[in-house]
Parts: C-alpha cells; structure tokens; sequence
C-alpha cells in the first residue's frame, strides 16, 4: 500500500434513502490522494449510489461527504465548482451524441473553465492520443464502438484536469472484446497517480490495480482492505460467500 | 343539386383561396405564439418548485381538457363583458386569444415531453463534468430535445389548421368561413367537399414535409 497522502474524500455517517428503500446505512469512509479504491460486491448493495454521493449527484439523505477539506452540500456551496475537480465515468458512456468527439471533450474546459479554445483543443488531441482515439476527433459518438465510447468519456473527464475520477461500472455495458482496451486506460490512468474509486465487477483488474478494495454489501462497507487481504483471506462470511459466487 | 363541384371551385376560387390564406396564417400566429407562452409554461412545469409546477399543471389541463369551441365562446363573449374597457378591442383577437392559449398547453406538452425524453445519462455527465444547470440545459439537454421537439411543434401546426376551422363561427374569415359566404348565394354543399378536400391536401403536403423533416433530423450525426 502506499503512503497515505493527503485526505481527498470524506463521508460521515452516510445514509441514501430511495422512499422506503434504504440503499446506504451509515458509510464512514476515507479516500487518500493518489489513492486506486476499488468498489465491489453484489448488485444492489449500494455501490453506485455511494459513488454518486461522492460527487452529490445523489444527495445524501443523512451524513456528511467532505471534498479536499470542504463539506459537499449543493444548498451552501456552488458544488460546480467542486465538480468540476472530480471527473465521472458512467456505464453508459454519456457521452454527448450531438457533438463531434472533439466537442464532447472541450465543451466544459471551455464553458465552465474559460480555456481558450485553440489551447483546450490541444489539450483534446494529446489526450485522444493517449487512448488511441486521435483519427477520430470529428467524428460523432454514433460513429464509435462501445469501448470508444467509453474512452472518449474518460478523456472527457479528463480534460477538466479532475483531482479524483469516479468510474461507476466502467465496463459493465461493453461487448467482451472491448473490455481490456478501456481498462488498461483506467490502470494507466491509475498508475500515473490519479485517484481513483471504481465501483466494478472485474475482480482480475480489481486485484491488479487497487491500493485497497471495499466490499459493500446491504448498504455498508462490510470489509475493507488490500486485494490480498480481500481477495486471499476475507474475513466477513458475506465477503467470502459473495468471491465464493463470482471467482470462476 | 345545381352546379358542381368544380364548378363552384373555379368560379369561386378566390374566396376558397382567401379563406385557405386565413386559416395557415391564424393557425400560424396561434402556434407561433402559442409555443413562445408553451416555452415558459413548460420551464414553469418543469420548475422544482411543486406549487409553482402544479399550476402550470393546471393551466395544461384546463385547457387541454375543455373543448376550444368553449375557450373560444368563453374568450369572446366573458372577457369583453368581464372587463368593459377592452370592449373596443376587434373581436378577431378574443378568438385568436382562444388559439394561441389552446396550442400552448399543447406546445407546452410537447417542449417538456421532448426534454424528459432526452436520457437522464446526459444530464448527469454534463453536471458531473462541473457544467452549470443552465448550460447543461442549453448546450445539452434542449440540442437533442429539439429534434424530437421540431416535428411535434410541426404537427401541432397541422392540427391547429384543422382547429382554426372553428373560428368561421366567429366570422373570421377562414376557409370554413367560405360555407357561410356561399351558402348566402344558395351554394350549400358544394362548398363543404370543396373545404374538405383543401383541409386534406393541406395536412397531406405538411405531413410528408414534416416526415421528410423527421428523417433528416435522425440521419444528422449518424
């Protein structure tokens, strides 16, 4: 593991309500710059939604997130501007389908940062190139496959210069073959030093790239630690039943 | 039975053709202006604010739910009695007032509809990458909304022709109109299958345009 850095993320007694239904019950967490957290456990158990507190696309119905030393409340803060530092990848790509791919990356440096076009352009093409996407920089979405959908979203994310990257299943909507190109992006990306928390059912990139892996499960974090104390010697019966379920 | 049909067509045609120009331009001004208040009901609608969205839930239902021969009767004869000072007012616009309110509840339906149907994905992106709720709804959300927007506010203007039709009660001179000017010269069904067929050919040409409209919309991008 390595030295813990600087505290990036907090949450406090988290808890998410969905009417009745109660997906978090109480998540105490903290997430340490340059840290690679990944997220796993069965579906349903809250791992989204924790994610989308992260960034208060869903707001907490009780319990605090701190971002870099601040509280993440949208009523008191202009939580734009924190946004803007913690970029998101979807499962469903998003990526904006009326825009060419340069488009869907420049859009927000240059709306919401007020980055001259002709430098977040360049800033574009050298992260299209980084994920292999160059010769498609005036195409639309509808013209790429899934897994270049997907890189487009990171680069997306990535343009705005983010301090975190939440990826939220970031391959669970992709055909097979197109699974390993849009993780090794996400391993690059995690190796070069970003922070990072992935919720994902990868458990073989799991292991190879995290610092620390959370098993949550019926709204909590139900263990925590290093991928081998995880994955070689869970101790909570509900972590080893669930690897006992997915590890072929 | 007395003349024909093509009869009463050609040596009346001026009038057919007056009454064809009334009813595209009442149907136009009652859309036109119908979609700009349509837009703000459907912003208000779409507002978080319940007692603020609620009425304009009501105004929608209201008007969408009541006949707009009513509305029309309502706004001719209650409005200049309701308040005398307007009375010198030319009661054309007590009718088109009717128009322009019935198509905005619709345009209303139809703006929000097309906005809600542009996937709730894209509007969490934007927001995630940091965008502001009005930008989002700008540069994101209402670009794609428009393309299902378009051919809806289009076809509410061909439903409004055929609506407009209810005005010639009201002496405004549409093509409906014409049944009344010409059953004053003893032509009394003549006409109607004149009216019939223009209303027909009218909707015919507007539909294929506004379809030829739709498929253009869906191979931009492609």
């Amino acid at each position: 593991m390595k030295d813990k850095g600087e505290l990036l993320i907090e949450t406090k007694g988290l808890r998410k309500n969905f009417g009745s239904l109660e997906v978090l019950k109480g998540i105490d967490e903290k997430i340490y710059k340059g840290e690679v957290v990944t997220i796993i456990g069965p579906s349903g158990g809250g791992k989204s939604t924790f994610l989308r507190c992260l960034n208060m696309l869903e707001e907490p119905t009780e319990g605090k997130v701190f971002f870099e030393g601040e509280e993440l409340n949208p009523k008191k803060i202009d939580i734009d501007q924190h946004r803007q530092k913690i970029g998101m990848v979807f499962q469903q790509f998003n990526v904006f389908p009326h825009m060419t791919v340069m488009d869907n990356i420049t859009i927000a440096p240059t709306l919401e940062k007020k980055i001259p076009k002709e430098q977040a352009e360049k800033q574009a093409m050298e992260l299209l190139k980084m994920v292999g996407l160059e010769d498609k920089v005036n195409e639309y979405p509808g013209k790429l496959s899934g897994g270049q959908k997907q890189r487009l979203a990171i680069v997306r994310a990535l343009a705005m210069e983010p301090d975190v990257m939440l990826f939220d299943e970031p391959t669970s909507a992709l055909d097979p073959e197109m699974v390993k190109g849009v993780l090794e992006v996400i391993q690059q990306l995690a190796e070069s030093g970003m922070t990072c928390v992935i919720v994902t059912h990868e458990m073989g990139f799991c292991k190879k790239v995290s610092d620390r892996v959370l098993f949550i499960d019926d709204g909590v974090i139900a263990e925590s630690g290093t991928p081998s104390e995880i994955f070689e010697n869970p101790k909570n019966p509900r972590t080893q039943a669930f690897l006992a379920e997915v590890l072929y | 039975m007395g003349k024909g049909i093509f009869e009463v067509l050609f040596e009346f045609y001026p009038i057919f053709l007056r009454g064809l120009l009334g009813t595209l331009e009442y149907a136009f001004i009652a859309v036109f202006f119908g979609t700009i208040i349509g837009a703000l009901i459907a912003i208000v609608h779409l507002s978080k604010n319940k007692v603020v969205a609620g009425i304009a839930t009501v105004y929608v239902n209201v008007l969408r739910g009541t006949p707009l021969l009513v509305q029309m009767y309502i706004s001719y004869f209650f409005i200049p009695m309701a308040i005398p000072a307007l009375n010198s007012i030319d009661k054309v616009y007590y009718v088109l007032l009717a128009l322009i309110l019935n198509s905005s509840a619709y345009v209303a339906e139809i703006i929000r509809g097309g906005i809600n149907s542009v996937d709730k994905g894209q509007t969490e992106a934007a927001r995630s990458l940091g965008m502001t709720a009005s930008h989002t709804m700008t540069k994101i959300v209402l670009p794609q909304a428009v393309k299902n927007i378009l051919p809806a506010l289009a076809n509410e203007y061909i439903a409004m022709i055929k609506e407009t039709s209810l005005a010639g009660t009201f002496m405004l001179y549409e093509l409906m109109y014409t049944r009344t000017l010409l059953a004053n010269k003893f032509l009394v069904w003549q006409p109607l299958f004149i009216i019939a067929g223009i209303y027909l050919i009218v909707t015919l040409v507007l539909s294929w345009v506004v379809r030829k409209m739709e498929e253009r919309l869906s191979v931009s991008e492609r």
